[in-house]
């Protein structure tokens, strides 16, 4: 909502500054956003009369007009089209300099002085919006009683404070000068000033000339007409369309500009229709018929169902109510006679109907709020006697005023303890009775007080709004500020909560950086993991509104997020990466919603440089193997296997691997399959990992137990043991557990070799082997025996044998 | 006789106060107490001499024995003084040469600020909450006062699932569910972090971002309350010397409802383009919980009362770290990153 300060002070007697108001109301929860200041500019352009227009002797696009800039008449040449003897129009006199940085000269076009310049909206630096269409192409008509020689940035409103509200939705009230005017004065102490209206009336009565029938009282509770007959359509008066621009809102005609012109002072959306063409001389108003038609303003034909309110005339919808009117009765130079709407809507039904047309108007969004319906008859009464002034109406007595629903009084009990009790305030019966009636509420009573609710604030209906109010006035910033019982006893995490903190904190203790992705992905990108159709990952939730088609499904897995980060710091040139995620993923679930397992992913592609005393590293399927235990070991996840595993295709089939705890699965690890990397435009090879991390948590360890430390010494031996390629290191290990028994207490890989002295096809893997015993010291024929079984069982489970 | 044994043990000393390296320590030792040494040999020929005069000889060669000894071993040991004063002399590393590197990633922006305000209310006695956030209407809307066609619906454009799911809009729907999940105990004191989604995507709006929730209902909570708490946290945030103000706003799940704005950490205050010249910046939304919200999850609002808050986690992050485009959250680029 935007308020002319000047437009403001004729309703409430106040001088403070514009800034200090704006401080009052936005601390009273009306908050200003900005407040515009006069534009500086313009100066030497002035109001001009064209007395006579010539055609330039040679030159076929342009005129010479004759124009009066108030006790002189300047030579002007334009080329502008829509230019006629006795229009009003901006002359940019010379020396002028226009808003684009123009500075105006005396010029010759083609042997022709031009005295200056006539000014188009846009070398005006007028919003063009605020212009008529038919100005829009050449330059821009100034109201009739423009005075002449006058600055032309009064004229446009560029000389008016203005200042722009922020309105919450349930300040309906404050959508009109006079309404924000109320709040104002409550604010200030400053004194309301009711206008007072003087209808000239005459002729036949409204309800001679037109009936009106609510067929659908649910939706539309009064309906009131008033006829103007004999108006005479033109332009409107300078200071209105000052205003209006003000106001963000364009002249268009006397008539239609009263119309705005009354909902923007009294906040009541009006309509009006040329009677002449209203069939029957009838008006009802009913729910649109299926498949209705009819054709807006916008010049659009829409098609209406039943749930939207329109106002009809005998034979068709000649406005879709409250939303906006039709253009078949529109209001046009031809016009003489006019109805006036005021009526009030259901706030529900004008928002379902304005969502289904996809049609949002300053009425609408008044109605949707809540309109003031006892101001319906005042605000047809304004307006009927503006197009009197304005354009030469003659007001027909009466109203035809159809109020099918009457509000009731709103009165509301409110108790000062209670009051007291929310706030943790002090306040007496009788400042709680001061601050309401400063909002023109009417409050009797004391303990309990009675307040009734005028019909302005449709907002206030329970004691707990009234609550509000009286800590609006009184001050938020006067509220002692206090702290609540039992928040000295602190609270702690759950062991949830600091195992993931502990996750995410191992994972960057490892070199991986955090990265947070979308939630929605595009569902394209299964086709680039090579994703067989039934795979479940492609099993999504979809939005029914997405944004675009590549934010349109709910991720199922990390992996797509993390490619794409990946993807654009390898294309700025930020290399190495290593990045992971730990976040929700969603899956259809049983019930109406998905279920939302957490997630930890990572990625890393590179190499972390070599330095001068130290070398380079791959980041590589082992550097991320590496990270993963650490992770997984820091939330004391018992042992974790990895095994060789085909089942992800988006992975390098020979260098991919399934994560196991037990019988769980909780995930993978592997190099990205090569079309993968280049579907992505990745410049190396990358790894990547996912967990379920909740999974993961269900069989993270318990608190550990304390075993004594050893007291006798332990024996070392080293041990190589040559295999098949294809041996997994995994199933050596575990020969080697096996068959040391109980003694063997640790076993190293610390060498896999190929090559010299080993057969192809074959690896030596070496083992540093650890022997201890909890009660004595162990003897070398025992370790001795030891490692015979060892080599024994390699011998016979896997044909190893022992590199000497 | 004892003079030559005298001399000798002179000679010797001198000898070992001049000895320059270990070798030439050895060499003394063996010169005078080897095998075949000096003073060996004379302790050697006592027996050839009369018997009334061994005791003396004796007595003065064991003495100069065990002098010669102490000598040797004080030798010694300023020996390997000066050996290691040498070696430290001669020992010298560049410390400007750069440290072995430990590979180190960098906690997300967002995530550390989460912390951050997570600790700060846990240690007010908040617990940490959660809740889904794909949600159905009643939840993220019907529950929280705003039933359908409410108009301050239109305050949040929502992503929908269905016609009755959708991406919650807020952190708020966890209010109603935690509530649920308690009634009738009391007290309740929760936060609930978590991502939000709005259909808005511009310089200043991500269709994704984060809220941290928080309730508190118990019997006699007071708006007082409410800013105790929130000013107790922005000022640990933010700084104690943080100004804190509270306007009148609306939420229609809150009532009294505040807007709660902190001087301009940029400006100090004095005004600027953050600001845009106010001095103040919006930090979140507040307010006592709305007694029809109270009474869906089941509470008596005569007898309970409570407040609630939403904070934005980007804003709270843009404002600490100077961050002045929203899009870079979710970029991930890692210069950023490696930034925090």
């Amino acid at each position: 909502m935007r308020v002319p300060y000047s437009w403001l002070r004729e309703f409430v007697e106040i001088d403070l500054p514009p800034e200090e108001l704006a401080e009052k109301l936005t601390m009273a929860g009306v908050p200003v956003e900005n407040i515009v200041s006069p534009r500086a500019g313009l100066e030497g352009v002035v109001v001009g009369e064209i007395r006579a227009i010539e055609e330039h002797p040679h030159a076929e696009h342009l005129a010479v007009c004759q124009v009066d800039v108030g006790g002189r008449v300047l030579p002007l040449v334009t080329g502008a089209p829509n230019i006629w003897v006795g229009q009003r129009v901006a002359v940019a006199l010379e020396g002028a300099r226009l808003p684009g940085g123009q500075e105006i000269r005396r010029a010759t076009f083609r042997g022709v002085d031009s005295h200056g310049m006539l000014c188009s909206a846009q070398e005006l630096g007028l919003d063009g919006s605020l212009v008529a269409p038919e100005d829009r192409e050449g330059i821009l008509t100034l109201p009739p009683d423009a005075p002449l020689g006058a600055e032309v940035a009064g004229i446009l409103g560029f000389k008016e404070t203005v200042l722009e509200l922020e309105l919450t939705p349930n300040r309906s009230d404050c959508l009109s000068i006079q309404g924000v005017a109320r709040e104002v004065a409550a604010l200030t102490g400053a004194s309301f000033r009711q206008p007072t209206l003087k209808v000239v009336e005459e002729g036949p009565s409204a309800s001679s000339m037109v009936k009106v029938e609510i067929e659908a009282p649910d939706m539309c509770g009064r309906y009131v007409a008033r006829i103007v007959r004999g108006v005479k359509i033109g332009p409107s008066p300078a200071w209105m369309q000052v205003r209006l621009r003000a106001c963000g809102v364009r002249p268009i005609n006397n008539i239609v500009d009263v119309t705005n012109y009354v909902m923007l002072e009294m906040g009541q959306p009006l309509h009006a229709f040329d009677y002449d063409l209203l069939r029957g001389k009838r008006i009802i108003v009913r729910r649109a018929r299926p498949g209705e038609k009819i054709l807006t303003l916008d010049g659009q034909e829409r098609t209406l169902e039943p749930q939207v309110l329109v106002i009809a005339d005998e034979e068709r919808a000649v406005a879709v109510a409250g939303v906006m009117g039709g253009l078949e009765t529109e209001v046009t130079g031809n016009t003489a006679h006019i109805l006036i709407e005021s009526a009030h809507f259901d706030g529900a039904a004008i928002r379902r109907a304005s969502r289904l047309l996809g049609l949002r108007s300053e009425s609408s969004l008044r109605f949707e709020r809540g309109v003031n319906i006892e101001r319906a008859a005042g605000a047809a009464d304004r307006a009927a006697e503006l197009m009197h002034w304005l354009a030469g109406g003659t007001v027909s007595p009466g109203r035809v005023d159809c109020y099918v629903k009457k509000r009731e009084p709103v009165v509301i009990t409110l108790r000062p303890e209670r009051v007291n009790y929310l706030l943790g305030t002090n306040l007496m019966s009788s400042e709680i009775k001061e601050l309401l009636e400063r909002l023109h509420l009417k409050v009797e009573g004391e303990e309990p007080l009675r307040v009734e609710v005028p019909a302005a604030r449709g907002d206030l209906t329970q004691e707990i709004d009234l609550v509000e109010e009286v800590a609006r006035l009184y001050g938020y910033d006067r509220i002692p500020v206090t702290i609540p019982a039992g928040v000295v006893a602190g609270e702690q995490k759950s062991a949830r909560q600091l195992w993931e903190e502990l996750g995410r904190e191992t994972a960057v203790s490892c070199g991986l950086s955090e990265v947070v992705t979308y939630s929605f992905i595009n569902p394209k990108g299964w086709d680039v993991l090579r994703l067989p159709p039934e795979h479940p990952w492609r099993r999504t939730i979809t939005l029914q509104n997405p944004l675009r088609e590549e934010q349109s499904v709910l991720r199922t897995t990390l992996l797509p997020g993390l490619l794409e980060v990946a993807a654009r710091n390898a294309n700025r040139k930020v290399m190495p990466v290593a990045i992971f995620e730990l976040g929700r993923v969603f899956l259809p679930g049983r019930g109406e919603l998905p279920e939302e397992p957490l997630r930890l992913a990572g990625l890393v592609m590179g190499t972390l440089e070599r330095g001068w005393s130290w070398p380079r590293q791959e980041l590589d399927f082992y550097y991320l193997k590496g990270v993963v235990e650490e992770i997984l070991g820091r939330v004391r996840l018992p042992e974790v296997r990895f095994e060789a595993d085909t089942a992800w295709p988006f992975l390098h089939p020979g260098r991919s691997a399934a994560l196991w705890v037990g019988e769980v699965n909780l995930g993978f690890l592997g190099e990205l399959h090569p079309d993968v990397l280049e579907a992505y435009g990745l410049p190396q090879r990358a790894c990547v990992f996912e967990v379920d991390w909740e999974g993961a948590l269900d069989l993270a360890g318990a608190t550990p137990v304390y075993k004594p430390l050893p007291r006798f010494p332990a024996v070392e031996r080293d041990l190589a043991v040559v295999v098949a390629e294809e041996t997994a290191a995994d199933r050596v290990r575990e020969v080697i557990a096996g068959a040391g028994g109980e003694t063997l207490r640790a076993c190293r890989l610390f060498d896999v070799y190929r090559g010299e002295q080993i057969a192809p096809g074959f690896k030596s893997l070496a083992y540093a082997l650890t022997f201890q015993r909890d009660d004595r010291t162990l003897t070398e024929e025992e370790v001795h025996a030891a490692l015979g079984r060892i080599e024994e069982e390699l011998a016979e489970k896997l044909g190893a044998t022992l590199r000497k | 006789m004892l003079q030559a044994i005298s001399e000798l043990k002179e000679r010797a000393i001198l000898e070992l106060s001049e000895v320059q390296d270990l070798e030439g320590l050895e060499a003394i030792r063996i010169k005078y107490l080897g095998k075949k040494g000096e003073l060996t040999q004379i302790l050697r020929g006592m027996g050839q001499l009369p018997p009334e005069e061994r005791p003396r000889v004796g007595q003065l060669a064991n003495q100069a024995r065990e002098e010669l000894e102490a000598a040797l071993r004080t030798a010694r040991s300023r020996l390997l003084e000066e050996e290691k004063e040498r070696r430290l002399k001669k020992e010298r590393l560049d410390v400007t040469l750069p440290g072995r590197p430990i590979p180190r990633g960098y906690r997300h922006p967002l995530s550390q600020v989460l912390e951050e305000i997570k600790d700060i209310f846990v240690g007010l006695g908040f617990a940490v909450a959660e809740g889904p956030e794909v949600e159905t209407d009643y939840y993220n809307f019907t529950a929280l006062n705003l039933p359908p066609e409410h108009p301050a619906r239109d305050m949040q454009d929502s992503f929908y699932i269905s016609p009755n799911v959708l991406l919650r809009t807020h952190t708020s729907p966890v209010q109603v569910r935690v509530m649920e999940a308690m009634c009738p105990r009391l007290p309740i004191r929760i936060i609930a972090p978590g991502k939000v989604y709005r259909r808005d995507d511009d310089a200043t709006h991500s269709p994704m971002f984060h809220q941290v929730e928080g309730l508190l209902v118990d019997r006699r909570v007071t708006f007082g309350d409410l800013k105790g708490i929130l000013m107790a946290f922005l000022r640990q945030i933010f700084g104690p010397g943080v100004g804190v103000r509270f306007r009148p706003s609306y939420f229609p799940f809150t009532e009294p409802s505040a807007e709660v704005d902190i001087s301009c950490v940029m400006c100090q205050g004095r005004g600027c383009r953050v600001c845009k010249q106010t001095g103040w910046l919006e930090i979140l939304g507040s307010g006592m919980v709305h007694p029809r919200v109270l009474a869906m999850a089941g509470y008596d609002p005569e007898e309970v009362s409570g407040f609630a808050f939403g904070l934005g986690v980007e804003r709270v992050a843009m404002l600490k770290y100077g961050i002045d485009d929203l899009r870079l959250f979710f970029e991930n680029d890692l210069r950023f990153l490696r930034q925090f």
